[in-house]
């Protein structure tokens, strides 16, 4: 038993094993519930639908591991959707510009958190506020209140379709390569020498300083990255589903509990990228289930808060456990004072 | 230290949790339109009396000109206003609006200010002034107030947030003296002179039930699709469906809330198509209705028997698939009657206490006139918005 939880710890610190236990307990249900999901067309569109958040969680990832939080990107997911629509207003030839001019918007609303965060000394979670609040009213002034405009084809392309016919599968939606590819650049990310200090910064700040890592940098650089995710997420759902007045509405909430269920401590320091794909991946299928369980939508908050909790609450456990265990204090730069 | 850092992260965890609860049954949504009784007897949101009138008056031939609806009314007692007439041309009208926080409200706010410059260019009202409460309840109230202490306004136009709250606000408006002209949603009062509305929520969500009823072989299934819980004027609709399939042999599979989300509509209906036949699509709003016909397209299924709204971007769809639907209305050219009210009202010309507009589904016989005439239209706009003959068509509402 000690050893698989130090082989769970071993993998991401704590809370791994957790997430994807859940996931797999939830799929069990789904599969016992409605055995049809399991079939490659419903896997895939869950898949489809599921890549947007999955996305978000490892932008968020980034920003949260590194001890602060960005709240900004429900509003910022929604920004971009109506930015795409407003300006591509159907022209097919506009998309791709109009796609690299939302990369650096992405990137712009990122860096400004970023800045405000390290070099005013503003807490993230006042920053992003803000930020939150200045987007969705940029937004509203911008459009006179409600999204004008629609999107090309070919920019609903990403979000919507995939590749056709492939034998056993059907179609392999591009949505579902881009969160491969994107979570495989994440993991390598989180390899190099950043990925390190990014962790070794939420872990301990001033440590981390004082041995010469680039504090302000990474975090800067986190929230640029999770800028970047907003966008892509915001291609993804624009794309899945169109343009309305309600795209990335409490994203923000959701994704942060999908980072928190994988495992990932708020406050920053430990946690690893795939679980925090993995929560959210877990959250869509427990949207999922609850759709096949056909729970009132009274109710649904509630069970969903309930194993939420229980979930965090047994790896946090696992973790107290774990923690003793020499490995960690083998670590370098993790000289928390705990 | 650790016990504490990890008190602090599942006291944050807690925090989070309950705002994402909170997010999904938010009632932030604008209830989109609205017309104004409260639930009152029986099942909760079900009014028998209501929605027998409201049915009935579905077949009434309305007074006046058909070719400019927004002047027709269903039934009018009208009342003298005299008492109102004020002399010259340059009255200053004031409104207070709840919102423009969805596409539906957008497009008759347009209209409206495309009415008062008409208005203003014959000379019969001078002064525009209006306050956006941005669906708060308090600050309309306040907005109301400052209307009223401004001592300025010859009519106040108010179309209220919600209906028991803004109540006494408007009760505080019809006191100040000048005459009260209250559009869209109700309010329990019927101190205003006149209140304008469509014929109403329970219209609507009959005239989308009974098409699926007609269009629908016997045991066929119908999935609902509803915006959020508890908003009355979504409810009104959602009780006169549920009245209509109960005499039905339809199946209906479930009723699902989708915040008018299109990505939470598309990955519902996705959903039951991957456990069995959707034969047909009800929907109490039209927000997000492509989404849905998209997923049978994504799905490989055919086209369901569908009823959305008069919102374009539907009604494009519905024309490019050929697929058997109806648009039913919740007139959006109501927006055009409250300031045609207030000139009429300050010029002592008689008006209905209670003004009740035509409302009419679009169906396939008419769906090619009505994308004709609002071919330049951008997606989010609705096609009953009665106001092609106002001289800032079509540039005002495309270049929004």
């Amino acid at each position: 038993m000690s050893r698989l939880r130090s082989a769970a710890a071993a993998l991401a610190g704590g809370g791994t094993g957790t997430v994807f236990a859940l996931l797999i307990a939830i799929f069990a249900v789904v599969a016992a519930v409605n055995p049809g999901f399991f079939e490659a067309p419903s896997l895939m569109a869950f898949l489809k639908q599921a890549a947007p958040l999955v996305i978000l969680a490892a932008g968020q990832y980034f920003v949260i591991v590194s001890g602060n939080f960005d709240l900004s990107v429900g509003a910022l997911v929604g920004a971009q959707v109506v930015i795409a629509a407003r300006l591509i207003d159907g022209e097919e030839s506009r998309t791709l510009p109009v796609i690299g001019l939302m990369l650096l918007f992405g990137a712009a609303v990122g860096l400004a958190n970023g800045l405000i965060t390290t070099a005013l000394k503003v807490q993230s979670f006042i920053t992003t506020l803000g930020m939150l609040l200045v987007l969705y009213g940029a937004i509203r002034l911008w459009t006179g209140g409600a999204p004008t405009g629609s999107l090309s084809e070919s920019f609903r392309e990403a979000g919507r379709m995939g590749i056709e016919n492939v034998p056993l599968l059907g179609q392999i939606p591009w949505a579902l390569l881009i969160m491969l590819a994107l979570g495989a650049g994440a993991v390598q990310l989180m390899r190099t020498r950043f990925g390190r200090v990014l962790i070794a910064t939420g872990d301990n700040e001033l440590a981390t300083a004082r041995s010469g890592g680039r504090v302000d940098t990474v975090r800067t650089t986190a929230f640029v990255l999770s800028g970047l995710s907003a966008t892509v997420a915001g291609i993804l759902i624009g794309g899945f589903a169109g343009v309305s007045a309600q795209v990335g509405e409490g994203m923000e909430f959701t994704v942060i509990t999908a980072v928190v269920l994988g495992g990932v401590v708020l406050g920053g320091g430990q946690g690893s990228v795939v679980a925090a794909m993995g929560g959210a991946l877990t959250l869509e299928a427990l949207f999922t289930l609850f759709n096949q369980l056909a729970l009132p939508a009274s109710l649904r908050p509630s069970v969903q808060g309930a194993i939420i909790i229980a979930a965090v609450a047994y790896a946090a456990r696992q973790r107290r456990l774990t923690s003793r265990k020499p490995q960690r204090e083998a670590r370098p730069l993790t000289a928390t004072p705990s | 230290m650790h016990r504490t850092r990890q008190a602090l992260a599942a006291a944050a965890a807690i925090g989070l949790l309950a705002a994402t609860a909170c997010t999904s049954e938010t009632p932030d949504e604008p209830a989109p339109e609205d017309d104004q009784s409260t639930a009152e007897s029986g099942d909760e949101w079900f009014d028998q009396a209501e929605y027998d009138r409201q049915l009935e008056q579905r077949g009434i031939e309305p007074e006046g000109d058909p070719a400019a609806p927004w002047l027709q009314a269903i039934e009018p007692e009208w009342v003298d206003t005299a008492e109102y007439a004020q002399e010259g041309g340059d009255h200053t009208v004031c409104f207070s609006n709840a919102s423009v926080s969805n596409p539906w409200r957008v497009t008759g706010w347009i209209t409206m200010q495309q009415q008062v410059e008409v208005l203003q260019d014959e000379g019969r009202i001078g002064e525009f002034r209006h306050s956006d409460a941005a669906d708060d309840d308090d600050q309309q109230i306040s907005d109301i107030q400052a209307f009223v202490d401004s001592g300025d306004c010859d009519a106040i136009i108010i179309s209220p947030s919600t209906t028991a709250t803004l109540t006494p606000a408007v009760e505080t408006a019809c006191a100040s003296g000048v005459p009260v002209v209250v559009f869209d949603r109700g309010v329990n009062t019927d101190c205003a002179v006149t209140f304008i509305h469509p014929i109403g929520g329970y219209a609507f969500g009959a005239d989308a039930a009974e098409f699926l009823v007609d269009e629908l072989e016997p045991g066929s299934t119908v999935l609902a699709l509803r915006i959020l819980p508890g908003v009355d004027v979504l409810e009104h609709r959602w009780a006169a469906a549920q009245e209509v399939f109960a005499d039905s042999d339809l199946e209906i599979l479930g009723n699902e809330f989708t915040g008018g989300d299109a990505a939470e509509i598309k990955n519902i209906v996705t959903q039951y198509l991957q456990r069995g036949d959707v034969d047909g699509i009800w929907m109490d709003a039209g927000d997000g209705a492509v989404a849905a016909v998209e997923a049978f397209e994504d799905a490989g299924q055919p086209y369901p028997v569908m009823s959305g709204e008069d919102e374009l971007s539907f009604m494009r769809k519905w024309d490019e698939t050929g697929m058997t639907a109806i648009a039913p209305v919740y007139s959006n050219f109501q927006w055009r009657t409250p300031v045609l009210a207030a000139s009429m009202i300050l010029s002592g010309e008689e008006v209905p206490a209670e003004w009740v507009l035509p409302q009419e589904p679009i169906t396939e016989a008419e769906l090619d006139d009505y994308l004709d005439r609002n071919a330049d239209m951008p997606s989010l706009h609705y096609a009953k918005f009665g106001g092609e003959d106002l001289p800032g068509f079509p540039d005002a509402w495309r270049d929004r």
